[in-house]
């Protein structure tokens, strides 16, 4: 079995894995971090986005193997460096911008490239930015309305809660 | 801390934020998927590509040799462990006194399979890859029948059935209302309005697939299934007294996060009941998880409808009578609750929010070579809200009224509650008038007509659509549902262990899956006990620890949950108040609790929430000789009636005439859901709910072809709604009390997805008036609209 290497999170990571293993695979079960979520086998739900290099990708989409020598962030590894909710995680939460949670890893993950590429999304861009991202719950409201939130607060405007 | 600081912190009415978000939002979450137990191994059901057939034989030998198999399972295995089959859980009666047909539903194929996705084998193996590559080294020949998917042809019974049992692919015909005094008030009347229409299959697609693990310990011989369920008790209940034959003692379930149900995860499932059972048999655990492409085709999908309705009204546009007549897909199967969706969950909504003076309903359920239809996200209220709202709207095109004022004449008015429809329901309270008139100002409908000149002179067609939608929840008085065809009772239970330093612990039989109970539920104790939020935890999902539940579906888990909390801390409550009488030396009746203290009437006495449960720990200055020590207290709550959550939407759309394009510009909910607890909580629900049914009448279609394969079997072919299809909403809430419980409150989860898809078709419909278009089954695709349009073109040319 080959060996793929990489940096998840900021900790270096070695591990044996099929030729097959996908990206998002191997960080759950090899890794256990099982934030990061499988919704289909389409690549078209972003349960599954994390970080490869400061880009968005759905961890579906890759193999393991093709990640060697990337740095990955996952939704474990977004938080403040003192573990406290990083602006956009907490934007999320005031807004109620998650219910079951199962599509918010992915939703933030993305959400988060969005705003590095972008400080001041329109609602449409932020809505046309979340294409390859399904919820089942939210009806997407809140998400938008969370991602606008936290852009405002990056950007250092304050929004209130509702 | 005072109740008013308690209250500020978490009581009834604010927006706190949920407690369950930081482990969503921090990768933390478990979810069934989430867990590995030691020594786990993997499964991989074999099914069905084909919609009906003689399953002539299943070969295993070689693919049991590959490597990492443990063992493959058929049906034969599971014929000779005579386990049962997934059971029902209602039965329908048929107007002539009949009873439903209820044929077996085999955990693995045995002879024939029913619908694709039908598992065949259950393959066992060290990884998940290992059993996919022996799935596919399995020798298979199936000998094809015809498939029965066309309901109006099912019925007449062409070709080989679905079931021997029934050789016409009826289950039941049932009806419901006065036949005589419907087609009396018909036969007298000025105007009848009829509309035949499709209600269009649903596939749930909560975004978490289903998973099973199944464990056992020979040791202690216990068994236990994480599942990804809705209700935890009720699979046990289902799985271990029908299939299994596991006592419950032996037999844990738990559902730990769970990503969303929508009805879905309501259901008993084969796959849960087959890792439980091989577990055993094999002496180790087994998981399995649902690919998504493996949901479409064996989670029970909703909805599908074929109906004829006929309105009768006056000269005034007042209605004398409804009829309906409705053909409702049941699949291959009987899933746990779906016979009595298009009866007791349909058939009895009918009334809506008029005063219609007879009503009469038939419904005959088929069956299919389709996957098992049951509750989706509304069950049945949808399907009546859509029946109503769109009849409605056609009838006051042909008679030259507008849909608002057609509905105003015919409301039931707020003082005539509570209300017996002629369709066995009893509405508590209500106020349409309100929900109406806040929804028109929130829309400026008065403004609609300036709106659609302006969008006229661009080319557009605008068009504003009104749904006013009534359901029954807080599901159910068993005694009700028992004389309805449930098996079984639809209360709830909980219980309140008060620990010794004045914190609580509370155990719930409703499960949250994006609902916040662990948020709401806190929110309702503190309210009560005065103390603060933070301390009060809720525990749920688990059968080992929570006495027992009929779980979350029917937005019942505030009104009936809830209730059973409340009942619970008010039992604590009591028995605080006759030790802290003992504490204070003074008469029990003397006693009052309030602002999180027992204090003594018109005296200073006073003794806190937690010096009164410490006492009854450590109970040395006790009335010991009288009462128990310890603070813990069950209630069972069974509902006296459903509640009746209500309101008014409206949609505004503007359609591409040229392309058949539909661009929703703006929606409006005003809704009733009586006392509200959490009002952001309650917000998301109403716009989860709104995507799903526009979702329904926009884009979503599950779609069988005449073999009975699933060309919409992935999110390439099922259109999911995205971010970018709808707007952002404008939602707000109007108060009638709920008055049989104590919280006054009635449910919000399926609102949205009731009232939304009506008001989508009436927009679209009124948009295209101009051209005598008066309906257009879902979903709106711009194919059928523009084509709706070009037909309708002559037509209009030739006036
Ligand atoms: S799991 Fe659905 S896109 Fe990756
Ligand atoms: S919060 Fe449940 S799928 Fe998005």
């Amino acid at each position: 079995m080959p060996t793929v290497s990489m940096t998840v999170n900021g900790k270096a990571v070695a591990s044996d894995v099929e030729g097959r293993t996908l990206l998002v695979d191997f960080l759950r079960e090899n890794l256990r971090l099982t934030g990061t979520h499988v919704g289909c086998d389409t690549l078209q739900c972003g349960a599954c986005v994390v970080h490869v290099n400061g880009d968005s990708v759905k961890a579906c989409s890759m193999l393991a193997l093709s990640a060697e020598g990337a740095e990955i962030t996952t939704i474990e590894g977004i938080a403040n460096p003192d573990g406290s909710l990083s602006v956009l995680q907490r934007a999320f939460q005031d807004h109620h911008g998650l219910q079951c949670g199962f599509c918010t890893p992915g939703m933030v993950m993305s959400a988060a490239d969005l705003l590095k590429r972008n400080a001041n999304p329109s609602e449409r861009e932020v809505r046309e930015w979340l294409e390859g991202n399904l919820c089942r719950c939210t009806g997407y409201h809140n998400i938008v309305k969370a991602i606008l939130a936290a852009a405002a607060e990056m950007r250092g405007e304050k929004i209130a809660a509702e | 801390m005072p109740r008013d600081e308690a209250v500020a912190s978490g009581g009834i009415g604010k927006a706190v934020k949920r407690r369950e978000d930081v482990r969503f939002l921090t990768g933390k979450g478990t979810y069934t998927d989430d867990m590995n137990r030691p020594d786990q191994t993997y499964c991989v059901f074999l099914r069905s590509n084909v919609a009906h057939g003689q399953i002539t034989r299943v070969d295993t030998a070689a693919a049991s040799a590959m490597p990492g198999v443990v063992r493959i399972f058929t049906g034969e295995d599971i014929a000779a462990a005579g386990l049962g089959g997934v059971p029902c859980g209602w039965e329908i009666t048929s107007s002539n006194g009949e009873k439903m047909k209820e044929p077996a539903h085999p955990i693995l194929a045995q002879g024939k399979v029913r619908h694709v996705g039908d598992p065949i084998a259950a393959v066992v193996a060290e990884s998940r890859e290992a059993a996919k590559d022996a799935a596919e080294a399995i020798g298979l020949e199936i000998e094809e029948m015809g498939a029965v998917v066309n309901m109006t042809t099912a019925i007449q019974g062409h070709g080989a059935p679905v079931h021997d049992e029934a050789e016409d692919n009826l289950c039941y015909d049932w009806d419901l209302g006065d036949k005589d005094a419907t087609d009396a008030a018909f036969a007298n009347a000025t105007h009848v309005t009829t509309l035949e229409f499709v209600n269009n299959r649903m596939i749930p697609n909560a975004m978490e697939p289903r998973a099973a693990i199944g464990e056992y310990d020979a040791a202690r011989d216990q068994h236990t299934l994480y599942t990804t369920s809705q209700n935890p008790h009720v699979i046990r209940l289902l799985m271990g007294a029908f299939v299994l034959n596991i006592p419950e003692h032996k037999l844990r379930v738990m559902a730990p996060d769970v990503g969303g149900g929508f009805g879905s995860k309501i259901f008993h499932y084969a796959e849960e009941a087959f890792v439980t059972w091989a577990s055993k048999e094999i002496g180790r655990p087994i998981k399995w998880t649902a690919e998504r492409s493996e949901s479409f085709v064996t989670d029970a999908h909703g909805r599908d409808h074929v109906t004829k309705a006929e309105l009768a009204m006056d000269s005034e546009g007042k209605f004398l009578a409804l009829r309906a007549d409705t053909l409702a897909n049941m699949g291959a199967y009987l899933s746990t609750f779906a016979p009595c969706v298009p009866t007791w969950l349909h058939g009895t909504l009918l009334a809506g929010q008029y005063a219609h003076p007879a009503v009469h309903c038939r419904v005959r359920a088929v069956f299919t070579n389709t996957v098992p239809v049951d509750a989706y996200r509304g069950a049945g209220r949808p399907e009546a809200t859509y029946l109503l709202e769109r009849l409605i709207n056609k009838a006051a095109q042909e008679i030259g009224l507008d849909q608002v004022e057609i509905r105003r004449r015919n409301f039931i008015r707020p003082d005539q509650f509570p209300y017996d429809t002629p369709v066995a329901l009893q509405y508590d309270t209500g106020n349409y008038l309100a929900t109406l008139a806040r929804a028109l100002e929130m829309a400026d409908y008065a403004g609609f007509n300036a709106r659609k000149a302006e969008s006229a002179a661009r080319g557009k067609l605008r068009g504003i659509g009104l749904s006013c939608y009534i359901e029954a929840c807080g599901i159910a008085p068993s005694s009700l549902v028992g004389a309805l065809g449930a098996r079984a009772g639809l209360y709830e239970a909980a219980s309140v262990r008060v620990n010794p330093t004045g914190s609580v612990s509370v155990f719930t039989g409703s499960h949250s899956h994006g609902q916040g109970h662990e948020t709401t539920f806190a929110q309702v104790v503190a309210d009560r006990l005065g103390i603060p939020y933070e301390s009060i935890e809720i525990v749920h999902g688990d059968t080992d620890r929570v006495p027992f539940g009929m779980g979350t579906y029917g937005s019942r888990s505030l009104a009936v949950g809830g209730t059973a909390i409340v009942n619970a801390v008010d039992k604590v409550i009591a028995k605080g108040k006759k030790i802290a009488a003992h504490l204070m030396e003074a008469s029990e009746a003397d006693v009052v609790f309030e602002d999180g203290q027992y204090k003594v009437a018109g005296t200073d006495k006073a003794k806190a929430f937690g010096e009164v449960s410490l006492a009854a720990y450590v109970p040395h200055q006790y009335p010991i000789e009288d009462i128990e020590p310890g603070l813990e207290e069950t209630a069972f709550y069974d509902p006296k009636n459903f509640t009746f959550p209500a309101g008014s939407y409206l949609c505004e759309v503007e359609v591409d005439p040229d392309t058949g394009k539909i661009e929703v510009l703006g929606f409006w909910a005003a809704d009733d859901f009586g006392n509200v607890v959490n009002p952001m909580i309650v917000e998301g629900q109403v716009h989860g709910g709104l995507v799903q049914g526009l979702g329904q009448a926009f884009i979503e279609n599950c779609v069988y072809d005449e073999n009975g394969q699933l060309p919409s079997g992935s999110y390439m072919d099922y259109a999911m709604p995205r971010a970018g299809d709808f707007p952002s909403f404008e939602v707000d809430t109007c108060v009638t009390a709920c008055t049989h419980n104590p919280l006054g409150v009635k449910g919000c989860g399926e609102a949205g997805a009731i009232g939304a898809p009506p008001a989508l078709v009436n927009a679209v419909v009124d948009a295209l008036s101009a051209y005598g278009v008066d309906h257009i089954d879902m979903p709106l695709s711009p194919q059928k609209v523009w084509a709706t349009i070009q037909a309708a073109k002559p037509a209009m040319a030739a006036e």
